[in-house]
């Protein structure tokens, strides 16, 4: 079976006021592929994932993202979100007063229903043994459903229920912004092999972006692009790391 | 109100406009004209056929609400027209126990309010007031055998003039302000509780108060006294139809907590949005005594209520916890006030406010701690959240300290309604509006969550009502 393109980016360019921050970036993702984009700080990667949520911040100055053929851009946020895409965020937001349950059942369920309007939606009880099951799965305490969004959370409880989120809204691709930070090794085993698991069941496509070459030692990616100054400068596979891993960026860079 | 399934069918038959803006056609046995004078003020004792020293008091009452000015430190009060009100409306010659005697206009509005269905799920007891007299009242048995008083005030003055007579207007006196003035003059029906020594009330007390006639003042005046030892949750819920002109609803409410004595006092407004409410709440609290307010504002014109709570033996406790939603041309004026007149006497305000559409919410709160109040702790915080720029929210915090020993803790907050909070989960599916509620709920939870649960969930819903059309 041939692989189906999900995501095309094409040349895109952005800005955050008279900041250029992406300069033509292209990127084409197929579903069930893994890549991995990685660079130095400041080289654009987070900024590339924030314009494709659609980060009200930043301004598209010109290229195109299309998403099963639409054009991505001109969704707003959370029609991105019901179109397939999903962030998960380096930091993400606490939210005061609000349950981790309930807001991930709301999400849940106005996704479906922008997918079959005549969806019915899943009640709290229902949602929580969703919530339960998957949460075991990422070795994770059941009173999160009922803890506020974010508040309190460890960096490593943060990166877990990001990945709890992508695995109950079931995203047709999926941005994971440095999840590899703030992860013990254990952490990281459990979230990559749960999200390996995903992938394979929805044929997810997956972007993974990171500055640590370490995240390789427990995920195979179909393919690493290294950005640099809101470029895409160079792709290929694991023989990049090693390059890194020698020489630092730089000494890639200067190829 | 506290019943969620006739609730959400009326939010659901009126979509997305006020759930509760819907008024009743009553038959009024007495409606006293327009204006105010001695007249209509002897003829209102004389309806209600009240001994001398009630009328004398009210006659009283009524030289030092013209003789007193009209507070001129807070919001605009310019648009209350006091010869254009009705000061007295009485649906009834007498108030109902039983729910079928009601006239069934009275019903058919109680019925939209889930009265009925409220009582037998969650009350001990229930006051229902309508217009300005209690036509429906009746509680649970076993409060009666303890010796639980809780009656309309009209009949408490009839049924025991003593204890009346002994507590009445000790609290907040007529002249302690414009309002309080204007209530002891024309003061009609409100709650009148009495708890014996060391009975607990486990579950709330509630009456449903209700404006529902054009015009008319609403001035109902609340009495709770707890003996010794015991322990007593009174909730007020109201809502108002909508009005074509001003009203105005100015109450006063005087709670006498005993030694080591508790009283819950839950208040839950969402008056229609052309309602002046002008409310005087003080508590007494005496030796290891606690009282608590709990006071949730939406809707009215322009609220303002500072329940206040004076600590006035060793080991009391006052905590005043206070929510305020202010939408597009509201006031809300609110906050507290404790007074430490003793030593070894803790306080506790906590004040949120949220406005939109250009809606202005106020903190104002006063502690004040007396020479030789040694050894007392207080605590205030007031949190204000503001959905859009046209929106404005001011605080005024007094503190008044004439002593050393004192642990004061004051912390305040502004925010705006945060991009990233937005976006964070907007990027999960759910629309703006979706978020911004999400966020005013969590931001009012910690207040929320102290509400008896069928009122936590009225009032969030309430609270998602407003936010309904208020983004973009």
């Amino acid at each position: 079976m041939t692989k189906k393109t999900i995501l095309q980016i094409k040349n895109l360019r952005a800005a955050i006021g008279d900041t250029k921050i992406l300069n033509g970036v292209s990127l084409q993702i197929k579903s069930g592929e893994t890549h991995i984009i990685m660079g130095q700080n400041g080289s654009g990667k987070s900024t590339l994932l924030s314009v494709l949520m659609g980060h009200p911040r930043y301004d598209v100055l010109g290229g195109s993202v299309t998403l099963n053929k639409k054009n991505l851009l001109k969704m707003s946020v959370p029609e991105r979100a019901q179109a397939g895409i999903f962030l998960g965020f380096q930091h993400p937001q606490a939210v005061s007063g609000v349950t981790f349950g309930n807001f991930l059942r709301l999400a849940h369920n106005s996704i479906a229903t922008a997918h079959d309007p005549k969806s019915v939606p899943v009640g709290p009880a229902p949602f929580a043994n969703l919530m339960r099951a998957e949460m075991e799965k990422l070795k994770m305490d059941s009173t999160f459903i009922s803890r506020f969004i974010n508040e309190g959370f460890s960096g490593g409880e943060k990166k877990k229920s990001e990945i709890l989120q992508m695995a109950l809204l079931s995203p047709k691709i999926a941005f994971l912004d440095e999840i590899d930070s703030g992860l013990d090794i254990d952490a990281l085993k459990i979230v990559v092999t749960e999200l390996v698991s995903i992938q394979k069941k929805q044929g997810m496509g997956l972007v993974i972006v990171s500055h640590n070459p370490k995240i390789l030692d427990f995920i195979e990616p179909d393919k690493i692009h290294i950005m640099s100054k809101g470029k895409i400068v160079t792709q290929g596979g694991k023989e990049i790391v090693a390059k890194i891993e020698q020489g630092g960026y730089s000494a890639l860079l200067k190829d | 109100m506290p019943v969620p399934k006739k609730t959400k069918n009326l939010l659901a038959q009126t979509g997305q406009t006020s759930a509760f803006s819907f008024r009743t056609k009553t038959k009024s046995f007495f409606a006293a004209d327009k204006g105010l004078n001695e007249d209509i003020i002897r003829e209102i004792s004389a309806q209600k056929s009240e001994p001398r020293w009630m009328l004398e008091f009210r006659l009283r009452a009524y030289e030092i609400f013209l003789k007193k000015k009209m507070p001129a430190w807070g919001p605009d009060l310019s648009g209350i027209d006091f010869a254009n009100l009705h000061y007295y409306i009485r649906p009834q010659d007498r108030v109902k126990r039983d729910w079928k005697d009601l006239p069934v206009e009275i019903k058919d509005t109680f019925d939209k309010l889930g009265i009925p269905e409220a009582e037998r799920k969650f009350l001990a007891g229930t006051g229902a007031q309508f217009e300005s007299e209690m036509v429906y009242h009746s509680f649970a048995e076993n409060l009666a055998k303890q010796g639980v008083i809780f009656e309309s005030t009209d009949d408490a003055l009839k049924h025991h003039p003593d204890i009346f007579k002994k507590y009445f207007g000790t609290i907040v006196p007529p002249a302690d302000n414009k309002f309080a003035a204007l209530n002891s003059a024309v003061w009609s029906g409100g709650s009148f509780i009495y708890i014996p020594k060391g009975v607990q009330v486990d579950l709330p007390l509630q009456a449903y108060f209700r404006i529902n006639s054009e015009n008319m003042g609403q001035f109902e005046r609340t009495l709770i006294i707890a003996d010794e030892g015991s322990s007593v949750h009174y909730v007020e819920g109201c809502t108002a139809p909508t009005y074509s002109s001003e009203s105005l609803h100015s109450a006063v409410v005087e709670v006498i907590v005993k030694k080591g004595a508790r009283v819950q006092y839950t208040t839950i407004q969402n008056w229609s949005n052309n309602v002046y409410n002008l409310v005087t709440k003080r508590a007494a609290a005496y030796e290891n005594a606690q009282m608590y307010w709990l006071d949730c504002n939406l809707g009215s014109k322009v609220t303002m209520k500072y329940p206040s709570i004076l600590l006035c033996q060793k080991g009391a406790k006052g905590e005043i916890q206070s929510l305020a939603f202010a939408g597009h041309e509201q006031h809300q004026d609110a906050g507290g006030k404790v007074i430490h007149l003793s030593a070894n006497t803790s306080s506790t305000i906590i004040s949120k406010s949220i406005s939109k559409k250009g809606g202005h919410s106020t903190y104002r709160g006063l502690v004040k701690v007396v020479p030789d109040a040694n050894n007392v702790t207080t605590r205030v915080v007031c949190d204000a959240l503001m959905l859009d720029k046209d929106s404005r929210s001011d605080t005024y915090p007094v503190m008044d300290i004439k002593e050393q020993d004192v642990a004061i803790a004051h912390e305040a907050t502004v925010s705006k309604i945060g991009e990233e909070e937005l976006f964070y989960l907007m990027s999960r599916g759910l629309s703006e509006e979706q978020a911004a509620t999400l966020i005013v709920n969590g931001f009012a939870n910690p207040i929320v969550k102290q509400l008896p649960m069928e009122y936590a969930v009225e009032l969030n819903r309430l609270l998602t009502l407003e936010m309904t059309g208020s983004v973009g």
